[in-house]
């Protein structure tokens, strides 16, 4: 009743063709960028900005940069992680060597180093497919942890190994180090995964995104359609890559403050893949609803024992939780296996119907 | 029936969530305890977060708390990562927390540079970052009794006293990761002043348990001590190869994370003759640890697994982390004169520690560590070490306290502080007199 088209005529092709032709979905995102950029900040807490808020929106930017290349282009990658490394390593040697540099400035810049090092490891998916694939880039993700820990210049030798965030400010405000508060930090990051989701949708149903989508649903077709795989593969890698990069260096600088290797180990690709495969394999809403499964619910599960006043164990509280999510991923894929994002399109067609749905499906 | 069954559900959530209970009574102090008793070093962390909670539960049953005041352990469970010891840390400041002994290096390297904007100090006991111990660059972290530079410059005493050190050569195998990393500098430094060679072996973190290569090179290179900076599954390993190539076991010394019950239980009478550093006193001669059994592991309030384990090498260096931090809350209770100290007065606190041996015996611990007596300037407090060796079922202390070089290490320390200051054009340092 609520949700529905009718009557809503279109005049031109400018509006036909629009990201969001429905009104009712421009509304939707409308409230939603408004609960972002001003109910979250005027309302919420330090904690929630800081350890839901922003690693929620760190994972879905990652998760976006893998579902292109993943989910759009077809080309399954474990590097990821290795990815963001090269994003937050890149970012801390522009920021140290050139500190005056506008550190919002370093932060998208560090991203086209993580492409061009994703484009050199592309480079293989022209010959290989599939599972191939992925272990060649499992490959390109040991070979940067390597570099990470043997390459001292990188983390500009000091003994700790670790790259340490250094304090940056823009207008006299710090945006980065410990005392940059949650809510600078938060609309720094909310601004830039807005601004670069923004982009990627756009590419992803323009020319650019269609041929990465004709590589995956058949790639001799496409070639025989005038889709060169050269380009398309190795710009889907670049894509990919600079949002997996930016992630990275939004990581370390707005989250975490300091970064060892570890934290761009394989796990943290795997973490990333099973955000595109929950959320949804080729949806840009996927990843988001894939990083708030993955990330948001755990903490809490993890909040809720003392919030109703039960003294459990916090390994307990773990040990339930890692089960609990465990469980429930299978529980989604088995009942949906096309992820979180082709659920909320169940729902949404559903909506359209209700309150007299005329098929029975 | 089944929506009725979820708002049934929903409704009683609700409830739930809507009585929430006072935590925390009016006289009572929050310590937050940062554990991991999940993940693949979870062998390590729970005896050390067991110790830990024991001791605080035994003051609050003994003595009624610290001054009268009852400490609440919260625990917070880590699994080792960064990420969430981030949250954790992020979750429970709030809560008036005194102090944070992070128990890994990479959460310490994060909590480092907030302890200063939040007024907590970071406890790195015996981890972390070595030039922490710079109490002039570093007001707001501590890393009692001793840094990992410390350390390593007191088990290159031991060897130069067993059978001199100069001309011998010395095999390094250490995890590839910052924190095995950390002392090389150190070794470099002391080979030329104290004349041996030193051969490097790194693991991989992935090779942990995969080690033949590795000892495959000892062997060629045939070194006449070996000194082991692992951690989790790779110390087992590491001990077990050692065997296999009949490596003298009894000139292989591990650091003292190399050096725990859970390491050895799992070589048992192969790693015979095996050497660790180690800090903390073993076993349960002491009289802190008789109270501890007595008031809280046989009344049933410990989440220990039995009473054997208490008194192991874990367990009792997760308890010494907590009487460091009992003995510098008492310490700022004196000089303020409150009953309940905040984050800043525990930083006061813990850089006027003073533990010398009377005072190890008040508290019913005689000989369990050297003196530990913290300084404005000086946040490593200048503790001893002594070497253990594993006799086949169990750790054996077998040297006296071999105290660091302050000489050599003092001033590196001071240098690397000055270096991991130097791009932090606003850090905070503090001036001692």
């Amino acid at each position: 009743m609520l949700y529905r088209e009718a009557g809503q005529f279109k005049t031109s092709y400018a509006a036909d063709q629009a990201m969001l032709p429905i009104l009712q979905d421009r509304i939707g995102i409308l409230v939603i960028l408004l609960v972002a950029f001003v109910g979250i900040p005027v309302f919420a807490t330090d904690f929630f900005m800081g350890s839901i808020m922003i690693p929620f929106l760190v994972f879905a930017l990652a998760a976006v940069g893998l579902n292109i290349l993943t989910g759009y282009a077809g080309q399954l990658s474990l590097g990821t992680g290795a990815f963001m490394g090269v994003g937050a390593y890149s970012c801390y040697k522009i920021t140290t060597l050139f500190p005056d540099t506008n550190i919002i400035i370093a932060i998208l810049l560090s991203g086209v180093f993580s492409a061009i090092i994703g484009v050199i490891f592309g480079l293989p998916s022209l010959r290989i497919k599939g599972l191939y694939l992925a272990i060649t880039t499992l490959a390109a993700q040991f070979f940067l942890e390597w570099c990470f820990i043997r390459i001292g210049w990188l983390y500009n030798y000091n003994d700790s190994g670790a790259i340490e965030v250094p304090q940056r400010k823009i207008f006299d405000i710090a945006v980065t180090g410990a005392s940059a508060t949650p809510m600078v930090r938060y609309l720094v990051i909310v601004s830039i995964v807005a601004v670069l989701s923004l982009v990627a949708a756009n590419v992803l149903r323009g020319r650019i995104g269609r041929s990465w989508m004709m590589i995956r649903d058949m790639d001799i077709a496409a070639e025989l359609m005038g889709i060169r795989p050269l380009y398309a593969k190795l710009s889907a890698f670049a894509f990919s890559s600079y949002y997996c990069g930016v992630a990275g260096a939004l990581m370390v600088f707005m989250w975490l403050g300091s970064a060892e290797v570890e934290a761009f180990d394989i796990n943290h690709s795997f973490l990333v893949l099973f955000m595109v495969i929950i959320g949804g394999m080729g949806s840009i809403l996927g990843c988001f609803l894939g990083a708030a499964f993955i990330w948001v619910l755990p903490i809490v599960m993890r909040g809720l024992p003392s919030l109703m006043g039960l003294d459990i164990l916090a390994a307990t509280t773990e040990h339930i939780t890692n089960i609990v999510i465990g469980v429930l991923i299978i529980f989604f894929l088995i009942v949906e296996p096309h992820g979180l994002a082709r659920l909320w399109q169940i729902g949404k067609e559903k909506l359209r119907s209700w309150p007299f749905p005329y098929a029975s499906s | 029936m089944k929506r009725n069954t979820l708002t049934l559900l929903a409704a009683g959530v609700i409830a739930a969530s809507s009585w929430i209970p006072v935590a925390q009574a009016e006289d009572s102090m929050y310590m937050p305890s940062m554990t991991y008793r999940t993940g693949p070093f979870a062998g390590g962390g729970t005896p050390f977060a067991d110790g830990y909670a024991d001791y605080f539960n035994m003051l609050n049953e003994r003595d009624g708390g610290i001054n009268g005041v009852k400490i609440v352990v919260d625990e917070c469970e880590t699994a080792y990562n960064t990420q969430k010891g981030v949250e954790c840390y992020e979750s429970t400041k709030g809560n008036g927390a005194l102090a944070y002994s992070p128990l890994s290096t990479g959460i310490t390297l994060a909590l480092i540079p907030k302890a200063p904007v939040d007024q907590i100090p970071v406890f790195s006991m015996g981890y972390g970052l070595s030039a922490a111990a710079a109490g002039e660059q570093f007001p707001w972290a501590f890393v009692y009794p001793a840094s990992y530079w410390s350390q390593l410059s007191s088990i290159l005493k031991y060897i130069d006293s067993n059978g001199g050190i100069e001309g011998k050569k010395i095999g390094f195998i250490y995890l590839d990761v910052g924190y095995g990393k950390e002392p090389i500098p150190l070794l470099d430094q002391l080979s030329e002043s104290m004349g041996f060679s030193v051969a490097k072996f790194p693991v991989g973190v992935k090779e942990m348990q995969n080690q033949g290569s590795q000892w495959l090179n000892v062997r060629k290179e045939r070194p006449d001590w070996m000194i082991m900076w692992g951690w989790g599954a790779m110390n087992p390993t590491a001990i077990k190869e050692a065997a296999k190539i009949r490596f003298p076991l009894d000139r292989f010394i591990g650091n003292w994370w190399a050096g725990s019950h859970s390491d050895l239980k799992a070589v048992g009478e192969s790693g015979k003759g095996y050497l660790a550093a180690n800090f903390s006193g073993i076993g349960q001669d002491f009289g802190a640890v008789q109270d501890i059994l007595k008031y809280v592991v046989n009344e049933g309030k410990s989440k220990v697994g039995s009473p054997d384990d208490v008194g192991n090498v874990l367990y009792n260096r997760g308890m010494f982390n907590a009487v460091v931090l009992a003995e510098a809350i008492k310490v700022a209770q004196d000089t303020t004169g409150k009953t309940i100290i905040d984050g800043a007065d525990m930083r006061d606190g813990l850089e006027a520690i003073n533990l010398d041996q009377a005072r190890l015996t008040e508290l019913g611990l005689e000989g369990f560590t050297g003196d530990v007596q913290g300084s404005c300037s000086d946040h490593e407090g200048n503790g001893s070490i002594f070497i253990q060796q594993w006799s086949g079922s169990d750790w054996e202390k077998i040297s006296d306290l071999i105290p660091p070089m302050t000489d050599v290490v003092r001033p590196m320390l001071e240098e690397a502080a000055e270096s991991y200051v130097s791009d932090k054009p606003d850090w905070k340092g503090q001036a001692c007199s």
